[in-house]
């Protein structure tokens, strides 16, 4: 009796081991979507952008989209994510792990965005949540993930470099009681003008968005190693040699709990 | 050993900065909730003696001890009850949930939640670091003999290895 309760409880701890968090990938990616919810061509696309973005700024933003938390909380999750991989520059702490697990069946979707040390000023913790209420679930509600990340790392980019500042970001959307509401609704004024003009085609072309922009960053990447698209094998996976539009590799920032989240 | 002990007195410092964060979004957060919640005065009141209890206890990394953590870490969670007491009333009020002032404040309050639980997980890893390698042989014969003691750890607080039972 008591070797098949060994047994069991030798079963019990290599699942929970199994459930854990995620290896750090390998070769590098900034974008891993675990849950299979964007196409090959929208996953390439946001891949470019996100590393396009790490090697100007050396800010990295990791996105991964799963079916489930590893067991735990959202938050715990990302910022479990963030130290193992070390997401961000080892001193200068600016990684952010964006985590989106989908609406499966009754229970909620969930999305957490975590920001390194570094980062805690440039994305406060009520901007990290606005940019969840405003940029991602108004998208992820209609099962559109690509839009609503890529509206999201946009943000993201945009406050990180500097290009305008948390309290623009606050305003913009609404702060202060009376304001909110107007925010809101002048938000969602600008969002269904968007969708007019951008959902036409969006819808036409499921296999990938012909938003300018990434077209625009794709063609900037492919300049030397894009002629074979979709090889994997070619990025470096080492650091120091930047060549194509690959991912250099994490540089071991560390999180110490900013961020926000939010479900739907 | 020396760097050990400082990574352990570093990390504390870190413990009493989120603290110390959570304790400077109060007083917003109380006036914010009071503009439609003034009958809650009670729930108010408590929390604003928490804080007050929270914010007087304050540990140099020199003599943190098991007695001293303790009474820190007591009148901490007496904030933490007071703060989610607060937030279990708040349900009440469905305009102040909407209040865009509100909701970046809980989602600030949110945070400095999950800083204090990464903070005190990093203290207790570098306590842990740093009292086992004061254990050690042969360290263990000398450490005592240049005040190199054992320090505490952050405990679970009572109850929360129980996941909290939801009834409808």
């Amino acid at each position: 009796m008591n070797k098949y309760i060994l047994i069991l409880i030798a079963l019990w701890s290599i699942m929970a081991n199994a459930q854990d968090i995620p290896e750090r990938p390998n070769p590098p990616r900034l974008l891993n979507d675990y849950a299979g919810l964007l196409s090959a061509q929208q996953t390439q696309q946001l891949e470019n952008h996100l590393a396009n973005f790490a090697r100007e700024t050396s800010t990295q933003i990791a996105i991964l989209l799963v079916n489930d938390f590893g067991g735990t909380s959202r938050e715990d999750f990302a910022f479990k994510v963030g130290e193992k991989w070390g997401i961000g520059q080892k001193g200068k702490n600016n990684g952010i792990v964006v985590v989106i697990k989908p609406r499966i069946g009754n229970s909620r979707g969930e999305a957490f965005i975590a920001t390194g040390y570094g980062l805690e000023g440039a994305v406060p913790d009520a901007v990290a949540n606005r940019i969840i209420d405003h940029e991602m679930i108004p998208y992820f509600k209609q099962n559109d993930y690509y839009s609503g990340i890529a509206a999201a790392t946009n943000r993201l980019m945009a406050l990180t470099r500097g290009e305008y500042t948390a309290d623009d970001y606050l305003d913009q959307t609404g702060n202060g009681g009376g304001i909110g509401f107007v925010g809101i609704i002048f938000f969602f004024i600008i969002v269904s003008f968007i969708m007019k003009a951008a959902g036409g085609r969006r819808r036409n072309s499921l296999g990938g968005s012909s938003l300018p922009f990434w077209l625009l960053m794709s063609m900037m990447g492919s300049s030397s190693n894009r002629s074979h698209s979709g090889s994997f094998g070619n990025f470096s996976s080492g650091g120091g040699s930047f060549g194509g539009g690959g991912f250099g590799g994490f540089g071991g920032g560390s999180f110490g709990g900013g961020g926000a989240g939010g479900s739907w | 050993m020396v760097e050990k002990s400082e990574m352990v007195d570093a990390s504390w410092a870190q413990v009493e900065n989120v603290y110390q964060r959570r304790a400077d979004l109060i007083p917003n957060l109380v006036n914010t909730v009071k503009g439609y919640a003034a009958h809650e005065q009670e729930t108010l009141t408590g929390v604003i003696e928490a804080r007050s209890k929270a914010t007087s206890v304050n540990i140099n990394a020199d003599n943190l001890n098991e007695a001293t953590l303790a009474q820190f870490q007591q009148a901490q969670d007496g904030l933490t009850s007071a703060l989610s007491k607060l937030m279990v009333v708040m349900e009440r009020y469905p305009d102040l949930k909407a209040n865009q002032n509100f909701m970046d404040l809980q989602a600030q309050l949110e945070g400095t939640e999950n800083r204090i639980a990464v903070e005190r997980k990093k203290f207790n890893d570098a306590t842990r670091d740093y009292n086992a390698y004061i254990k050690k042989f042969p360290r263990v014969i000398y450490a005592s003999w240049f005040d190199f003691e054992k320090k505490p750890y952050f405990q679970a607080e009572a109850g929360s290895e129980k996941a909290p039972k939801v009834e409808f």
